[in-house]
């Protein structure tokens, strides 16, 4: 009973999967391009580091590694939407969605899913070995640490795929393409930890960024893993992700309803 | 028939207005560009609030490095989608219609689009340039107006011409490398602070092996007036914006034999 209740989801999940799987050309592309990438994130801030003596809150060892796992983990960031579904909105095939047997939101999350998680996987592993190994990525702070970082890895898989439907969402608002992504997705870039380390931003932001998700998507996790937010305090970055998990997964699935009800099929 | 030069306006113009049918996603576009490369001077803001300096260098001469070389690469980042296409030109086969035409090839391609939306970058490189010339005590000699002039448009052209690198290797390869960009995005990226701040490797690469360095950091110390911490001297720095120039040209002739090379794949 249960298993015929998710078999379309999972099946979509393992279609899309190995379709995204295919694509091992741009994978090797990706990978140098982020080697690259985090070197030069590396070497800036090493140079940073070179400038002061003064206490940093995060010492150059962990800042390495946070880089690493960032250019490693990519992929997870909600960057942009679900690209096949702005095609399906652009010739009208979306109405073929909407006409399924399924719970279009848990469908729509099942792709979303995969289309996060097969190309994160694909580069994520060879990377951190090679960061690890080569270029002074440090391995977990202990084996506890571990474990949350998995964890934690878990919730911000779930907390970038809700993000990402709500981008995939709004395209039904927008014929002209990635519109609402193209302006949110540099945000949440800044705002995970991407560019630089949510530590080394000013005091005065600090309780924001604690506040806001994203940071459940790189910067608490990564922390976890060197061990700069202590185990004792894991549960409070699981509780963030859980809270958020749930209001965007509600939201996203209350805009959905609107998105649906107003939606207009472009013929053809 | 038209001249190059009225040709390309023609095509510009093209470009421009099939732009302007969506008006709404080119405005989303824009302010998208000007909003992803903002986040990353917020970054370096923020890590120098943290540090205070980089080395010896200023938040203001960071800043001026970092928004011209943003002007001289969205320059180029405007004209150069064309040969992004080049993979799936030759893969379908539609290269031969442009070889079919008596014009030329890279003309052609600069002609595909004019992309109107990396006015973002633009805009937020040049608003960081300005910005950064209100803290900087620049003595803008006519000798300095010229050599910054001459810095921006041998730095597009340079990385014009790491472009038509990546499209001449899709007469290879069929199709586009994404691999180059670590030379393009990943140039840019790298060249938003001093190359003097990289490890000898690192930098030696850029300088020796493709001549970024020579558009992005020495011309901008004669600009800056201040010594180089690696020890060229002013004759170089002058003289470096034309290492980029030979580069571009240099891609031509490399351009012209991929073009022998090429065989139609025929479907």
């Amino acid at each position: 009973m249960i298993q015929s209740f998710v078999l379309p989801y999972t099946a979509v999940l393992s279609a899309r999967f190995r379709m995204i799987l295919q694509y091992r050309a741009a994978a090797i592309a990706g990978f140098v391009t982020q080697i690259g990438w985090g070197a030069i994130r590396v070497m800036a801030m090493e140079a940073f580091y070179r400038s002061t003596n003064a206490p940093q809150p995060m010492n150059l060892e962990d800042v390495v590694t946070y880089v690493w796992l960032g250019q490693a983990l990519l992929g997870l960031l909600p960057w942009n939407p679900d690209t096949e579904v702005r095609t399906m909105v652009r010739s009208g095939t979306v109405a073929y969605e909407l006409v399924r047997p399924v719970n279009l939101y848990a469908y729509w999350f099942s792709r979303s899913l995969a289309f996060r998680i097969a190309p994160t996987l694909m580069r994520s592993i060879p990377l951190a070995l090679l960061a690890l190994l080569f270029f002074g990525m440090q391995p977990p702070a202990s084996p506890e640490a571990l474990v949350v970082w998995l964890a934690a890895t878990l919730g911000a898989v779930l907390l970038s795929t809700a993000l990402t439907v709500i981008l995939t969402i709004t395209l039904m608002w927008t014929i002209s393409g990635e519109g609402v992504a193209l302006l949110v997705s540099p945000v949440i870039y800044i705002l995970a930890g991407m560019v630089i380390p949510l530590p080394l931003f000013p005091d005065w932001a600090q309780f924001a960024l604690e506040i806001l998700p994203f940071r459940g998507i790189c910067d608490a996790p990564f922390r976890l893993y060197m061990g700069h937010i202590p185990i004792t305090e894991a549960w409070t970055v699981l509780l963030h992700q859980l809270i958020w998990i749930i209001v965007l997964v509600a939201f996203g699935a209350w805009l959905l309803s609107k998105a649906t009800r107003r939606l207009v099929i472009q013929g053809g | 028939m038209a001249n190059p030069l009225a040709l390309y306006t023609h095509y510009v113009s093209i470009s421009l207005r099939s732009q302007m049918q969506y008006r709404v996603s080119f405005i989303l576009g824009t302010m998208g560009q000007l909003l992803g490369t903002a986040v990353e001077f917020i970054g370096i803001l923020a890590l120098f609030d943290r540090f205070g300096s980089l080395s010896q260098w200023s938040l203001a001469e960071v800043a001026f490095f970092y928004g011209l070389v943003n002007v001289a690469f969205a320059v180029t980042d405007m004209l150069s989608r064309g040969f992004d296409h080049v993979g799936d030109l030759v893969r379908t086969g539609e290269f031969d219609r442009m070889l079919l035409r008596p014009r030329s090839t890279v003309l052609q391609l600069i002609g595909q689009e004019f992309t109107l939306k990396r006015f973002g970058r633009f805009f937020q490189g040049g608003g960081v340039l300005l910005w950064s010339t209100l803290y900087l005590d620049i003595a803008w000699s006519p000798a300095v107006v010229a050599l910054t002039a001459v810095t921006v448009i041998c730095g597009a052209c340079f990385f014009l011409g790491l472009f038509i690198n990546i499209g001449t290797l899709s007469f290879w390869t069929t199709e586009t490398l994404e691999l180059m960009n670590v030379l393009t995005y990943g140039g840019i990226e790298a060249s938003k602070y001093p190359l003097a701040i990289y490890r000898t490797w690192f930098r030696r690469f850029f300088t020796m092996v493709i001549p970024m360095g020579c558009v992005t950091y020495f011309p901008i110390l004669a600009i800056l007036g201040r010594p180089d911490p690696l020890g060229t001297s002013l004759a170089f720095q002058y003289t470096a914006p034309f290492f980029g120039l030979l580069y571009f040209v240099l891609s031509l002739f490399i351009w012209r034999l991929g073009l022998r090379h090429y065989r139609s794949t025929g479907s």
